[in-house]
């Protein structure tokens, strides 16, 4: 999938909704509990659907990267189902947050 | 994206914290969820296809964003302390909006053709119950349109999508990333970019907000202490009044106070420094084209400055910091080269937060993206930004080009000086001559010959103003911006009469 800054993608395996920060040039395969994510603003999973090794959760307002890939999301909605792209594990992006200015 | 994605956020990371108002009776993010829906409902059965906001800063200014953004249309704060022609002409881009208005604003809105609310009947319509809270409309239409105060030039509406807004959001602030404790006073005027970008950071960070609808120095020092006040946000004349003010200081709550919109007097901000040393300060530069913050001086960068013996480091007291993360800012030259470190040029910026997109008008970028500001400025060796005034601003005598901003930077450094403007006035001989326009501290004296001996040892002869007139005050918009245009009218009528 060609994904695009600000575009909303949803889990087919739990709740979890995204939003695209930073995306790659290239395609890519963005899954959550294992299984491609889609287009849309809510989840469509009851999480029954979820490949136990994709099992870690998401995390309301966490953002997730993947380096390799120069990929960046961030949760909208939480879920059960855990991220990853090209099989790999998204990680939680440390924040270093900016002093609030306004 | 809409705006409302992060009020739904919000509801699900913290739906039963007070968000808006006082810590006793203020409203939950769940409750803003809800307002917004039966605002939105309102906003749907008027048929309107814009809100206008013309009234003072308060609880009803982020519930009208909210059910805007809710039902597909964008708001419009406008400045209420327009003249009765400007604000015509402005109402009449918007003749089907919906119209949220003080008192004694509702007759020039029903006039204009407008359907009117005080903020207290807004309130209470947002206030009646919704079956469900539907998701936002998708919309092409702009999230918030806010009018340029029209300092230089004629008032034109920036159009903010909620792409820009949401953009800005998501680079600069971590959701939740307040303690609950935390409670943010505003004093800017709802129709400011920093008030519009305030009521959305402060929601998704977490962080309650508390409006002071008019701002005196000792009723801010009051609320912060009552409502333990962690967060504040000021412009720069606030701040000297604050410092200046009489009583009692001590806010021991307070850990953050952000200002910007205008350039500080390092006098002020070192003052201010010494008064609070426990308090992070925060001065951030950014325009309404590019949705509020594009570069920001922290809490260590001025503690560093403060404590320095070395000039560079001590100068980054009057610089407004380094950029923020997704934008793209370079320096360019009259060429529209990008300059190096040092070098003085228009200062450009490009990202996801810039919208540079004007009512009627469009965007205005160039061939890579980047929104010219028309500010000067140079950056340092170390990525730290300075603003040097607006282009439209420079002085162009006999054919050199002068900042006023460096000028003015001189004066200010006379310890008679409370303020000061200096303008370009035509002249036969030079094209422009330089004079300037002089507040002087209460009960102080000062001769303007000694006045001009202290710029010209500074300075040159060249940029010494060859006349210098003394005010009781300068024309500062409310948000402390100086009105370029109404001191050289002024001086230019007090040329005459003389």
């Amino acid at each position: 999938m060609i994904l695009k800054v600000g575009q909303s993608l949803a889990s087919t395996t739990d709740s979890t909704a995204l939003i695209v920060v930073r995306a790659p040039t290239g395609d890519v395969a963005l899954t959550c509990g294992g299984a491609d994510m889609v287009v849309g603003k809510a989840g469509l999973g009851d999480g029954s659907g979820i490949d136990d090794a994709h099992r870690g959760g998401t995390l309301l307002g966490k953002r997730y990267v993947d380096d390799e890939a120069g990929l960046e999301v961030l949760c909208t909605k939480a879920g059960d189902g855990s991220l990853a792209v090209a099989g790999r594990p998204l990680e939680v992006k440390q924040a270093k947050p900016l002093p609030s200015s306004d | 994206m809409n705006l409302t994605m992060l009020l739904d956020m919000a509801i699900d990371g913290f739906s039963d914290r007070v968000v808006i108002g006082r810590r006793e009776g203020g409203i939950t993010a769940a409750r803003l969820g809800e307002m917004s829906a039966a605002g939105a409902a309102a906003i749907r059965e008027s048929g309107a296809d814009s809100v206008v906001y013309l009234a003072v800063n308060g609880p009803a200014f982020p519930v009208a964003m909210f059910a805007a953004a809710r039902a597909g249309v964008p708001l419009v704060p406008v400045n209420y302390r327009l003249g009765a022609e400007q604000l015509e002409s402005l109402l009449a881009n918007h003749p089907r909006a919906i119209g949220i208005a003080d008192e004694a604003q509702v007759p020039i809105l029903e006039r204009a053709g407008l359907t009117v609310l005080t903020p207290a009947q807004w309130l209470a319509r947002a206030s009646e119950p919704v079956a469900a809270v539907p998701d936002a409309e998708e919309t092409e239409a702009p999230a918030v349109v806010i009018y340029t105060s029209g300092t230089t030039s004629a008032p034109k509406g920036v159009l903010l999508r909620h792409d820009n807004l949401t953009s800005y959001v998501f680079g600069s602030v971590e959701f939740a990333s307040a303690e609950p404790t935390d409670a943010a006073l505003i004093s800017v005027p709802p129709y400011h970019i920093a008030a519009v970008a305030n009521a959305i950071t402060s929601l998704y960070s977490g962080r309650r907000t508390l409006v002071l609808e008019r701002f005196t120095p000792a009723q801010w020092l009051q609320l912060a202490r009552e409502e333990d006040i962690s967060n504040a946000l000021v412009v720069p004349t606030m701040l000297a009044r604050i410092v200046d003010a009489d009583g009692d200081k001590a806010l021991p709550s307070l850990r953050s106070l952000a200002y910007g919109g205008a350039p500080m007097p390092t006098s002020v901000i070192e003052k201010a420094l010494r008064m609070w040393p426990e308090v992070g300060f925060v001065n951030a530069y950014g325009l309404t084209e590019t949705s509020s913050t594009v570069a920001v001086l922290g809490p260590e960068d001025h503690r560093a400055a403060l404590a320095s013996s070395e000039p560079a480091v001590r100068a980054r007291l009057g610089s407004v910091g380094r950029v923020v993360p997704g934008v793209d800012l370079e320096i360019r030259d009259a060429n529209d080269a990008a300059v190096g470190p040092g070098v003085t040029g228009t200062i450009c910026v490009r990202g996801e937060q810039v919208s540079a997109e004007y009512a009627g008008i469009g965007r205005a970028v160039d061939d890579r993206g980047f929104f010219n500001t028309r500010d000067q400025g140079f950056v340092d060796e170390d990525g730290y930004l300075y603003i040097g005034g607006r282009m439209d601003d420079t002085i162009i005598r006999g054919a050199e080009n002068i900042a006023p901003a460096e000028i003015e930077d001189v004066i200010l450094r006379h310890p008679a000086v409370l303020d000061t403007a200096v303008v370009g006035v035509p002249d036969e001989e030079w094209g422009q001559r330089i004079e300037a326009a002089v507040v002087v501290r209460p009960g102080m004296v000062l001769d303007p010959e000694e006045l001009r001996a202290h710029v010209r040892n500074v300075l040159r002869g060249s940029k010494t103003p060859e006349r210098i007139v003394y005010w009781d005050e300068l024309p500062r918009t409310e948000t402390g911006k100086l009105v370029r245009r109404h001191v050289l009218d002024r001086i230019v009528a007090d040329d005459v009469a003389v």
